[in-house]
């Protein structure tokens, strides 16, 4: 037991994983703005794959990080407008659309791979970029803090600063006010002149650029390729992740970082013996188990007579 | 005094042909609490919207400060210095007090961050200004009613209104919330607004109000100072008309009480007492007729008499057994039969055939299946066209849905169906609202029939025509109370309702 | 003409919303391939050209039939239970487990280990519903995260407990021949469970369309306040929706391992769940519709796999075209406007000589 202690209490273990959260942490706050404002977004894993897919396509056919970077987040965003278009304009219900969407994003990036390089597996055969890790000056001679906190691709540290992001959009600026108004009470959004259908496409847009930047970094970052299907789920882990931490700022980044810490430990883990799915089953029953008791509080809540507030 | 707002000749007819508005012609002078008063369909919800901009009027002028006006939509309502606070408060729980007043108007630094320091100091500023004390950074959900409301006023105060509508706010209040309303309105009157409130509550109007409009029918009957006029005067002119019906024949004889209620008390979410101790019986044989304009605690009623909703005290009896915790399944199997207020809600399934909705109370009964496990379609269909023969109900076959019936017919179906259960008891709430004159004839001459086979009817209506047309008894709700009670009603007129209903009288003044 | 049109709209527009899919195939075809005729017989005829492909497309519309049944069952009761990939899953494991663990004649073995299976997908579907029923929790997160949890659960009994190390990848022990579903056609993979699957379906049409419960359900999903004033416990109801929908899935997962595989060798989900979903929204939630597009389906996704091995198209194509079918499905006003003036237009033929309008 005593390496395996040792282990997962080195810093290494913590490094990892801050780099496992990173594409759960981006997609969950794509959710969570999205459930923010009453049209919840569940197709971010079909976001990230499409955008994880055309950063590599474009970073290797234009040899540009930067282009491939704006690529990859057009797309994201172009998703997150589709599923606002079919949504809110064609009336399509939400969740079939975006599994619609999910379905179509897995299909056509796996086709567009082949035609590009005549592999359906990876795209290993030809050569893409990734975003590069940064060593953060004085920080990293820090022993075990250094060690933790410096080296991380630079969007893993994007990704911190993206829950900063959500904090100030959703609480100080006027998008993020009616984006909570609306998914609160549209009616008292729309009596006050709010256009209800715009706030919640401006919410499903920026649910496309986070899961962008998640996919982005999977297949330019997490590895250096990309593979049918890669996602691996991490979309729907994110809808729990959000869902875990009420979809709040902090709530968000503690649900994606206890997936991250469960996916961290599965991989150290293996060797032991110890059936990895079991760790890797238990954030799935832990979300059950949470949301069933936020559901009974809720219920009782609205059962018991509350005491209001006179002043 | 000038006026603030003219409105000449306003038309508004409805997509389903109802005339809400009959060219109606209000002025509204500057720095008075003006009162619009009628009943249930009188139009004032109508026109009110037309001022706020929700509603576009078919023909007619606005005129807001001397200049004729085009209102499109509220924002321009908002814009010309219009504000309502409307019946169902619209505001968001989780976000607070502050948060709400200032969306949509929202202080910003570099123009896409809120601007706290400046939000405060607004809040407060007009919080101070108009003298209400509201914590300001709570959220709205864990504020009692009386508060939100104020929040809702504020909220329209801090958009520069001149002109407030407010839409039956002490319906949700307590008195002494309704006090300290009613403190601020004369407070705002002096800071120089103007004040329109509509409501059916003709005690509050004298006390509060300069003036006020009494509407009946889509048509303005009158505009008065209030000082000029009692409140019996104003309820003879909400509800007198020409008797324009015939009252159904009694029956002779009239059995013993089927369905008795004791002491029924709702406490609701809000923490409002919607029913208050409310006591009666039907006898078979009788159609005992509820008065009242809606909102006085009806609905809550009969969802509890039919096991849609749970009573906090109290007890209901069918025959000698005690029913009151019965479900829904278990009330119908006592033969009570349901036409609910809202047909298209709880009355149908608007998706699916005339045969899927007619079966629902009775699918699993011998006949209609076998064994409970397999529905017997012939019979069914069989049962259904014969219930549309004997309704009269326009449509093809049994298997249209019910989505292509007329809002008449989809009545005529729920009706079907109730009437056909072999019910002791009906409970019928507004059952025909909203329909043609041939099926509401066809209804009530149902019900009468209904009543002469020693059937327990309890009619729930805001039509008083309906009300004193079918009942054999009447009693008159009021704020969740039972205020009058008439047992020989073949001299009674809306004239003699009408107090009653409108909290003007209360049964032993 | 118009009022036909009116009356089987819904129809008319799924018609028109998989032309269209059809349409933007043949014309990605046209774009990419070397042999544009060659290609699109492939993948419109290449299911039919001979025995053993023909074969392959029916055995693939199996385990859709009943995926879509168990898909529909809970749509149809206004759940969005999308679990069936789970209880597909976790059925299959369990009864898997049961099947090589005992030992007894066929005409036990099979009904017992497929009840085995079904049980356990039951169950599956019983934690969502319950949790909704009572407290309204969102049977679409739970029925998701459970699914995971399905997989991982499946995926360690197998490792663990029921593997087969002689073969070689992670697989079971293989069944014993009492519990194999025979191969009955000569020449292809097409088993008793297909036979199955459209017994289920018929067995469901009769269930939803003539049966009390089965009318509980859908009054439930057309309007469950309506259900719930006409005295229906729609608290029963929703459980048993999905309660029905795991079994139903479980026992497609059974049948497929009994059938085709004859040892459990799923190492990824097969995603027939989601499949499920698919034909259950295009053939709107009607089981014998439901027959129709899991044929039109496994069809496809035979003629993609047929392409792909001929020509030079990734078969996926299949899954962005079906992906667009769905969404213009799904978007009610899709041919909205269209719809409302023929509706406008018999309307205003119907005003002559009527009463007037209430």
């Amino acid at each position: 037991m005593n390496p395996l202690l040792k282990s997962i209490l080195s810093p290494q273990f913590v490094f990892a994983i801050i780099r496992v959260t990173t594409p759960l942490l981006f997609a969950a706050i794509g959710v969570a703005i999205s459930a923010l404002s009453g049209s919840i977004n569940i197709g971010l894993e079909g976001i990230m794959l499409i955008s994880a897919f055309f950063g590599v396509i474009i970073s290797a056919f234009t040899g540009s990080l930067v282009l491939a970077l704006i690529g990859g987040i057009l797309v994201g965003i172009g998703m997150g407008a589709l599923l606002g278009y079919f949504h809110l304009k064609l009336k399509a219900d939400i969740i079939i659309a975006a599994i619609a969407l999910n379905m179509f994003a897995s299909g056509i990036t796996i086709f567009f791979l082949y035609i590009f390089t005549h592999d359906k597996g990876t795209s290993s055969s030809i050569t893409s970029l990734v975003f590069p890790s940064l060593q953060i000056p004085i920080i990293k001679e820090i022993p075990i803090l250094g060690e933790i906190i410096s080296g991380h691709n630079v969007l893993t540290y994007f990704a911190l600063i993206s829950v900063a992001l959500f904090y100030y959009l959703i609480y100080k600026t006027s998008l993020g006010l009616r984006i909570r108004a609306v998914g609160q009470n549209p009616d008292a959004a729309e009596s006050v002149g709010v256009n209800i259908n715009r706030i919640k496409l401006y919410s499903l847009l920026l649910s496309g650029f986070f899961g962008s930047l998640g996919g982005l970094y999977l297949s330019m970052g997490y590895v250096s390729w990309f593979s049918r299907d890669m996602t691996a789920g991490r979309g729907f882990i994110a809808i729990a992740a959000a869902a875990l931490g009420g979809n709040f700022p902090l709530g968000t980044f503690l649900g994606a970082l206890f997936f991250g810490i469960v996916n961290a430990i599965a991989i150290y883990i293996a060797p032991l013996g110890i059936p990895s799915e079991f760790i890797n089953s238990m954030p799935y029953i832990v979300t059950v188990v949470a949301l069933a008791i936020y559901s009974i509080r809720l219920s009782r809540r609205k059962k018991m007579l509350s005491k209001k507030e006179e002043v | 005094m000038e006026n603030i707002l003219s409105l000449k000749n306003i038309v508004k007819i409805y997509p389903n042909g109802v005339i809400a508005n009959k060219e109606v012609s209000i002025d509204i002078e500057k720095h008075t609490i003006h009162a619009i008063v009628g009943e249930n369909g009188a139009g004032k919800s109508t026109l009110v919207k037309i001022i706020f901009g929700e509603e576009a009027p078919q023909e007619g002028e606005i005129y807001y400060k001397g200049k004729k006006v085009n209102i499109k939509n509220s924002l321009g309502a908002i814009k010309m210095g219009i504000g309502m606070v409307h019946q169902q408060l619209m505001l968001a729980p989780d976000l607070t007090v502050a948060e709400n007043l200032i969306l949509g108007i929202e202080p910003l630094r570099y123009g896409v961050f809120l601007d706290l320091k400046k939000i405060t100091k607004l809040t407060e500023e007009s919080s101070k200004k108009f003298g209400f004390k509201i914590p300001l950074n709570k959220k709205t959900r864990d504020l009692s009613i009386g508060i939100r409301q104020r929040v809702e006023i504020l909220k329209v105060l801090m958009r520069n209104a001149e002109l407030i509508i407010l839409d039956e706010p002490t319906s949700v209040l307590t008195p002494q919330e309704t006090e300290v309303l009613f403190k601020s309105l004369k407070d705002l009157k002096h800071h120089g607004k103007t004040i329109i409130f509509i409501s059916h509550k003709l005690k509050e109007v004298k006390l509060i109000a300069d003036k006020v409009t009494v509407m009946r029918d889509g048509k303005v009957i009158s505009t008065n100072d209030v000082n000029q006029l009692d409140e019996h005067m104003i309820a003879h002119m909400m509800v007198g008309r020409k008797i324009n019906f015939k009252r159904i024949p009694g029956i002779k004889k009239v059995g013993d009480p089927l369905f008795t209620v004791k002491n029924l008390s709702y406490l609701n979410e809000e923490n409002i007492y919607v029913l208050k101790n409310i006591n009666f019986e039907v006898k078979a044989g009788e159609i005992l007729g509820v008065a009242g304009v809606e909102g006085n605690g009806q609905t809550e009623l009969v969802e509890i008499l039919t096991g849609l909703r749970e009573a906090t005290s109290g007890q209901i009896f069918i025959g000698e057994e005690d029913v009151s915790r019965f479900s829904p399944r278990e009330i119908r199997e006592e033969k009570v039969a349901h036409i609910p207020e809202d047909r298209m809600k709880n009355g149908v399934a608007e998706h699916t055939t005339i045969e899927e909705n007619i079966i629902v109370d009775r699918y699993y009964q011998d006949h209609f299946s076998n064994k409970n496990l397999f529905l017997d379609w012939k019979y069914i269909s069989k049962f259904s066209e014969e219930l549309i023969k004997k309704f009269k109900i326009l449509t093809p076959s049994s298997k249209a849905a019910i989505l292509s019936l007329s809002g008449g017919n989809i009545q005529k179906v729920v009706v079907a169906r109730e009437l056909s259960s072999n019910p002791r008891i009906i409970i019928a709430a507004q059952p025909t609202r909203g329909i043609d004159v041939g099926s509401e004839e066809l209804i009530h001459n149902l019900l009468k029939d209904a009543r002469d086979n020693g059937i327990a009817i309890f009619l729930v209506s805001a039509d008083l025509d309906e009300v004193l047309k079918l009942s054999t008894r009447i009693i008159v709700i009021y704020n969740g109370e039972i205020v009058a009670r008439f047992n020989d009603v073949n001299d009674i007129t809306q004239r003699d309702l009408g107090p009653y209903m409108l909290g003007v009288k209360k049964k032993g003044e | 003409m118009e009022k036909f049109i009116l009356k089987y709209f819904n129809l008319i527009r799924v018609a028109i919303a998989i032309l269209i899919g059809i349409i933007i195939s043949v014309c990605i075809i046209y774009i990419i391939s070397n042999e544009p005729g060659f290609s699109l017989k492939s993948l419109f005829l290449g299911p039919l050209l001979s025995k053993s492909r023909f074969g392959n497309f029916i055995e693939t519309a199996s385990p859709i039939i009943f995926c879509g049944l168990a898909i529909a069952i809970p749509f149809q009761a206004g759940q969005f239970n999308i679990g069936a990939e789970g209880a597909l899953f976790i059925g299959a494991v369990v009864g898997t487990a049961f099947g090589v663990s005992t030992n007894m004649p066929a005409f036990l073995h099979i009904p017992l280990v497929l009840l085995v299976a079904g049980l356990t997908g039951a169950f599956w579907g019983f934690i969502p519903g319950f949790l909704k029923a009572k407290w309204n929790t969102s049977e679409l997160v739970i029925s998701l995260m459970l699914n995971y949890v399905a997989y991982f659960i499946g995926l360690y009994l197998i490792n663990f407990h029921f593997r087969d190390k002689a073969a070689g990848y992670l697989a079971s022990y293989k069944l014993p021949e009492t519990a194999w579903l025979v191969q009955f056609i000569l020449g292809t993979r097409i088993h008793i469970g297909v036979i199955i699957s459209l017994v289920f379906a018929v067995l469901v049409y009769y269930f939803l369309y003539h049966t009390t419960l089965g009318y509980e359900i859908r009054a439930s999903g057309f309007n469950i306040d309506f259900a719930r004033f006409g005295g229906i416990n729609v608290f029963k109801v929703i459980i048993i929706a999905q309660v029905i929908g795991g079994f139903i899935a479980a026992i497609g997962g059974m049948t497929e391992v009994m059938g085709v595989h004859r040892r459990f060798n799923w190492q990824i989900s097969p995603g027939y769940g989601w499949d499920g979903v698919v034909v259950a929204i295009i053939g709107r939630n009607n089981p014998l519709l439901i027959i129709l597009s899991s044929l039109f389906l496994a069809y496809l996704r035979v003629g993609g796999r047929i392409l792909n091995l001929l020509s030079d198209i990734p078969a996926e194509m299949i899954t962005v075209i079906q992906s667009i079918i769905i969404l213009l499905i799904t978007a009610e006003a899709f041919l909205g406007g269209w719809k409302y003036r023929i509706t406008v237009r018999e309307a205003k033929a119907k005003e002559v000589g009527h009463e007037p309008s209430t």
